[in-house]
C-alpha cells in the first residue's frame, strides 16, 4: 500500500536492542542513521505544516464543541420558550351616569311594560292619578329621582334613576330592600329596615348590616366589570365615584392605577388597569439570560444555533456516508469487473449525474409539505434522498482509481495467490483510493451542509421545533427582521459559512498532504 | 471525431430517456391532489358536467390513468409534436412561460457568468505565478470562501447593506415602482439596476471553483519541462508566462467554460428566489412548490438536456482545442 494511513511511525529495522548500548557509533551507511518516517506521518507532516489547513481543522473542532458540548452546557433545551411579562392597559369595566328611570315592581304585584309606560306619561305631566283597565294608580314622589307607583296603599312598582347594586355584585337584593333603601336614601335618613333586618346607609350610598359588612351600594352610578375576573366591590366603586365626581382621570384602588376615558359619544367613562400580561418573548434583544436573543418563537437564540449545529453537522456526517458507501461499492465492482458491469453501472451513474437534485428535493419537500409529515421523519428522508442523489460523483472517482490500479503488479500478485475477489477490491483496492475518498468526503461535508441549509432556508429542509442553521436564517424572509434583528441571523450565517469554509481548507490541507508529488 | 460525436449523442439520448423516467416516476408517486380540486371547480360551473366526467376527462389528458411507463412513452410522444402540456399553476402552455421568462435568466447568467470569467482568471493565473506567497494565499483562501459562501446568506447581507442601510437599490422584483412611467431607456437601465445585486450575488458565489480550477491548471503547466526549456533560454518571465504557460493553461478552461455554457439557461433558482426575478429559475421554483406537474416535468428534463449538452460540449472542445487528444 502506497499510502499507510496508520498513525504509528515505523519502527525502521526494529529499534537497536537496548543491551548494546545507547552511544554505539553507528557507520554512516546504516539504516538507523536515516530517520524513516511512514507515509502516514509524513501526510501528518505535510499537513500540520500547512497552517491554513490547521485553522482550518482549529475551526471545525471548535464548531463540533459548540454545537455537541455547547448543546449539553446549554441551560436551556432546543425549543423551550420564554415569556416575559408586560404591562397593558386592559378595559376593567365601564361606568356611567344614569338618567334613565329604572322600573322595578313589587313582588306578586302585576307591573307590566304598559303600566310603566302609563307612569312615565303621568310623571311627565305631573299627575298624580290615573285610571288604567279600571284601576286608579297614584303616584307618589318626593323628587325626581324616584317615583311610587301604589294602588289603593299597595306599593306596584318603583321608578327610579337612583340604582341599588349589590356589593359583591351577585347577590339578589329583595324588592322590600331596594325600595326602602331608596326611600331611607332619597330622605336621608342612615338607617331602614327591610325583611326584618336593620340597615345603616352612610353618606357613600354604601349599606351595611348589623354587623358592619356593605350589603349594597346606593348610587346614581351604574358600573359594570369588563374584565372576566373584575368585581366592582363597595371600595371600589366609592373611590371610582369620588374620582368621577371630582372629574380626575384617575385613581389608585388596593394598590393598582386606574385610568379613567370619558366617551362622549357613549356617555360613559371606561375604566382601565394595567395589568402584567405574561407574553412569549419573541425577539428578544441580547442579554445577560439570552446572550444571543430569542428567535421569533421566544427560544433561546445561542441554544438553538447549538442545536442547529448538531443537526447540520449529523445530516453532513450521514447524508456523505451513504453517499460514500453506495459510490464504493458500485464504483469499485465497476472498475475492477470492467466489460459490461463497468459499462452498466458507468451509465447509471450518468443518468443520476444528470438528474438535477436541488429540483428533485424541492419537489419532494413540497410533497411532504402537502403531506404534513413529522419533522423527524422528514429529516430522515431528507437524509435518505440527498445520499441517494450524490453517490455518482464518489463512484466515478472509485472507479478511476481502480481502472488505474487494477493494472500495477500487487494485482497480478494477489491474482496468483488465488485471493478472494471480494477481499482483493475491499481490502487491497479501495484502502488505496481512501485518500482521495478522504479529500472528496471532506469537501463533500461542506456542499452537502450548504445544500441542507439552503433547502432548510427555503422552508423544504429541516422544520420547527428542529433547529438548522438554514431554517434560523429563514425568518430574514421577513423584512423587519433583516433590517432589524441582526442576531438573529447573522450569527447562524456565520457559523454555516466558517464550518463550510473549515470543510473546504481542510479538504485542501488534506488533498496536498496526501499528495506525493508535494514537495513542502 | 464524427463517429464519435454520434457515439457520445446517442449514448446521451439513452441516458436522457432513463433520466426521464426516473423523473417522471417520481412525479407521478407524488401526493397531489391538483387534478381532484381542478375537477371540482370546473363540476361546480353552471351547467357543467358532473365531477366524476370531469375526473375520468383529466386523467386522461393528463396521462394519469395509465401506469407509469406508458404513462412516460405517451408524453414523450407528446414531447415530439412540441406539446409539453399546459402549465397548471400558470395556466399558459409550458412553452410559453419558458420562453417568457428563459430570457431573462439567461441574460443575467451571460453577465455574470462573463464577469465571473474576467476576475476568476486573471486571479487564478496570479495566484499560480505567484505560489505560495502571500497573494497566493489571500487569493485561495478568498476563493474558498466564495465557494463556501451559502448563497441565501450572502445574498441577505447584500440587501442589508445596499438596499436597506444604503438604499441603493430594491429588496425584490425585476422592476420598480414606476417601470410604467419611463421611457424605453429608462425601462431597460431600471431592470438592470434591478439586476446589480442578484449578478453580484452569482459572480461571487461561483467565481470561487474557476478560480480554483485555473490555478490548478497554471500550476501543472508552469511544473511541466516546456517552461523551464522556455526560461533556460533566458525569455522574459512576462513571456513565459503569458505566451508559453497561459496559452497552454487555456485548454482546460476552455472546455470548462464550453460546458458550462448550457447551463447558462437553466437559471440560478436560489438567487432569482432571493431577489425574485421572474426568470425560469424563480418560476420553476414556484411551479415545483405548488405541484405544477407539466412545468416541473419541462424544466427537470431541460435540466437534465443542458447537463448532458454541457458534457458533450466539454469533450467535444476538449479534442478541438487539444491536437493531442484527437490522436487518441
Amino acid at each position: 500500500m502506497s499510502n499507510n494511513l496508520s498513525n504509528e511511525p515505523e519502527m525502521n529495522e526494529a529499534a537497536a536492542p537496548a543491551d548494546e548500548g545507547a552511544e554505539e557509533q553507528l557507520s554512516l551507511n546504516d539504516d538507523r542513521r536515516v530517520k524513516v518516517l511512514s507515509p502516514g506521518a509524513m501526510v501528518r507532516r505535510r499537513f500540520f505544516r500547512n497552517k491554513i489547513a490547521v485553522v482550518g481543522l482549529v475551526i471545525l473542532l471548535l464548531m463540533f464543541a459548540f454545537s455537541f458540548i455547547g448543546g449539553i452546557l446549554s441551560p436551556y433545551t432546543e425549543a423551550q420558550q420564554f415569556y416575559r411579562n408586560e404591562q397593558i392597559m386592559k378595559s376593567f369595566g365601564a361606568a356611567v351616569k344614569n338618567k334613565d328611570y329604572r322600573f322595578r315592581g313589587a313582588p306578586d304585584q302585576d307591573f307590566s311594560s304598559i303600566i310603566q309606560a302609563q307612569m312615565v306619561v303621568n310623571m311627565q305631566t305631573e299627575k298624580n292619578v290615573f285610571k288604567y283597565k279600571g284601576t286608579e294608580y297614584s303616584i307618589r314622589s318626593d323628587n325626581d329621582s324616584l317615583y311610587e307607583l301604589y294602588s289603593g296603599d299597595t306599593l306596584i312598582g318603583i321608578a327610579t334613576t337612583v340604582i341599588v347594586t349589590p356589593s359583591d355584585g351577585t347577590t339578589e337584593l329583595s324588592f322590600e330592600f331596594v325600595s326602602n333603601a331608596l326611600k331611607a336614601d332619597n330622605a336621608g335618613e342612615t338607617s331602614f329596615e327591610a325583611d326584618g333586618t336593620t340597615y345603616t346607609l352612610d353618606e357613600g350610598g354604601v349599606v351595611t348590616d348589623a354587623s358592619g359588612t356593605p350589603v349594597a351600594d346606593v348610587g346614581e352610578y351604574v358600573i359594570q366589570a369588563i374584565m372576566a375576573d373584575a368585581v366592582i366591590t363597595s371600595g371600589f366603586r366609592e373611590e371610582l365615584i369620588a374620582a368621577l365626581e371630582a372629574g380626575r382621570t384617575s385613581f389608585e384602588y388596593n394598590s393598582s392605577e386606574y385610568q379613567l376615558k370619558y366617551d362622549a359619544a357613549k356617555d360613559t367613562w371606561e375604566i382601565k388597569q394595567f395589568r402584567t400580561t405574561q407574553v412569549i418573548d419573541t425577539y428578544a434583544f441580547p442579554s445577560a439570560e439570552h446572550p444571543l436573543g430569542t428567535d421569533k418563537n421566544g427560544m433561546d437564540m445561542l441554544t438553538r444555533l447549538m442545536y442547529g449545529g448538531r443537526v447540520s453537522l449529523i445530516i453532513g456526517f450521514i447524508v456523505v456516508f451513504i453517499e460514500t458507501a453506495i459510490g464504493v461499492v458500485l464504483g469499485g465492482v465497476a472498475g475492477y469487473f470492467g466489460g459490461w458491469v463497468d459499462e452498466l453501472i458507468m451509465r447509471i451513474v450518468d443518468v443520476f449525474y444528470c438528474i438535477p437534485s436541488l429540483p428533485i428535493i424541492i419537489i419532494i419537500g413540497a410533497a411532504m409539505d402537502a403531506q404534513r409529515m413529522p419533522s423527524a421523519q422528514r429529516m430522515f428522508w431528507l437524509m435518505l434522498i440527498l445520499g441517494i442523489l450524490g453517490w455518482a460523483g464518489v463512484a466515478r472517482l472509485v472507479r478511476g482509481q481502480i481502472l488505474s490500479l487494477r493494472e500495477q503488479e500487487f494485482m497480478t500478485a494477489e491474482e496468483a495467490c488465488g485471493m478472494r475477489i471480494s477481499r482483493r477490491i475491499f481490502k487491497h483496492l479501495i484502502p488505496n483510493v481512501i485518500p482521495q475518498l478522504i479529500v472528496t468526503s471532506t469537501m463533500g461535508l461542506g456542499s452537502t451542509i450548504i445544500t441542507e441549509a439552503t433547502l432548510s432556508f427555503l422552508g423544504l429542509g429541516v422544520k420547527y421545533p428542529f433547529a438548522s442553521w438554514g431554517n434560523i436564517i429563514n425568518d430574514v424572509n421577513n423584512t423587519y427582521v433583516l433590517t432589524t434583528y441582526l442576531f438573529i441571523w447573522i450569527p447562524a450565517g456565520i457559523c454555516l459559512l466558517a464550518t463550510v469554509l473549515a470543510f473546504n481548507l481542510l479538504g485542501d490541507g488534506l488533498r496536498d498532504a496526501f499528495d506525493p508529488k508535494m514537495k513542502r | 471525431m464524427r463517429t464519435y460525436i454520434i457515439k457520445r449523442l446517442l449514448i446521451s439520448v439513452v441516458i436522457l430517456f432513463f433520466t426521464g423516467l426516473i423523473i417522471y416516476g417520481l412525479m407521478r408517486s407524488l401526493p397531489t391532489s391538483y387534478i381532484e380540486s381542478m375537477a371540482m371547480t370546473k363540476s361546480m360551473a353552471p351547467g357543467s358536467k358532473s365531477y366524476d366526467e370531469w375526473m375520468e376527462q383529466l386523467t386522461a389528458m393528463y396521462h394519469m390513468d395509465v401506469g407509469i411507463l406508458p404513462g412516460y412513452i405517451q408524453w414523450i410522444g407528446e414531447v415530439f409534436r412540441g406539446n409539453f402540456g399546459d402549465s397548471w399553476k400558470w395556466s399558459v402552455p409550458v412553452l410559453e412561460k419558458f420562453n417568457d421568462s428563459v430570457w431573462i435568466s439567461f441574460t443575467m447568467g451571460l453577465i455574470a457568468f462573463v464577469i465571473e470569467m474576467l476576475i476568476a482568471i486573471p486571479l487564478g493565473v496570479l495566484a499560480a505565478t505567484k505560489q505560495y506567497s502571500k497573494t497566493d494565499y489571500t487569493i485561495s483562501v478568498a476563493a474558498l470562501a466564495g465557494i463556501s459562501l451559502p448563497t441565501f446568506f450572502f445574498a441577505s447581507l447584500l440587501k442589508l447593506l445596499f438596499s436597506v442601510k444604503l438604499g441603493w437599490f430594491d429588496l425584490y422584483g425585476l422592476v420598480g415602482r414606476d417601470y410604467e412611467q419611463l421611457s424605453q431607456t429608462g425601462k431597460i437601465l431600471d431592470q438592470a439596476k434591478h439586476l446589480v445585486l442578484p449578478i453580484v450575488t452569482l459572480v461571487v458565489v461561483s467565481m470561487g471553483s474557476l478560480m480554483r480550477y485555473t490555478r490548478t491548471n497554471m500550476l501543472e503547466v508552469l511544473n511541466s519541462d516546456y517552461i523551464r526549456t522556455a526560461r533556460a533560454k533566458g525569455l522574459s518571465e512576462r513571456r513565459v508566462i503569458f505566451h508559453h504557460a497561459f496559452r497552454n493553461t487555456l485548454i482546460p478552461i476552455v472546455t470548462i467554460v464550453g460546458g458550462s455554457l448550457p447551463g447558462l439557461f437553466a437559471g440560478a433558482l436560489i438567487t432569482e428566489t432571493l431577489f425574485a426575478i421572474p426568470g425560469i429559475g424563480y418560476v420553476s421554483y414556484q411551479s415545483m412548490v405548488s405541484g405544477d406537474i407539466p412545468f416541473s416535468m419541462f424544466y427537470l428534463v431541460f435540466m437534465a438536456v443542458l447537463t448532458l449538452l454541457g458534457n458533450l460540449l466539454s469533450d467535444i472542445l476538449y479534442a478541438v482545442v487539444d491536437p493531442r487528444v484527437r490522436v487518441a
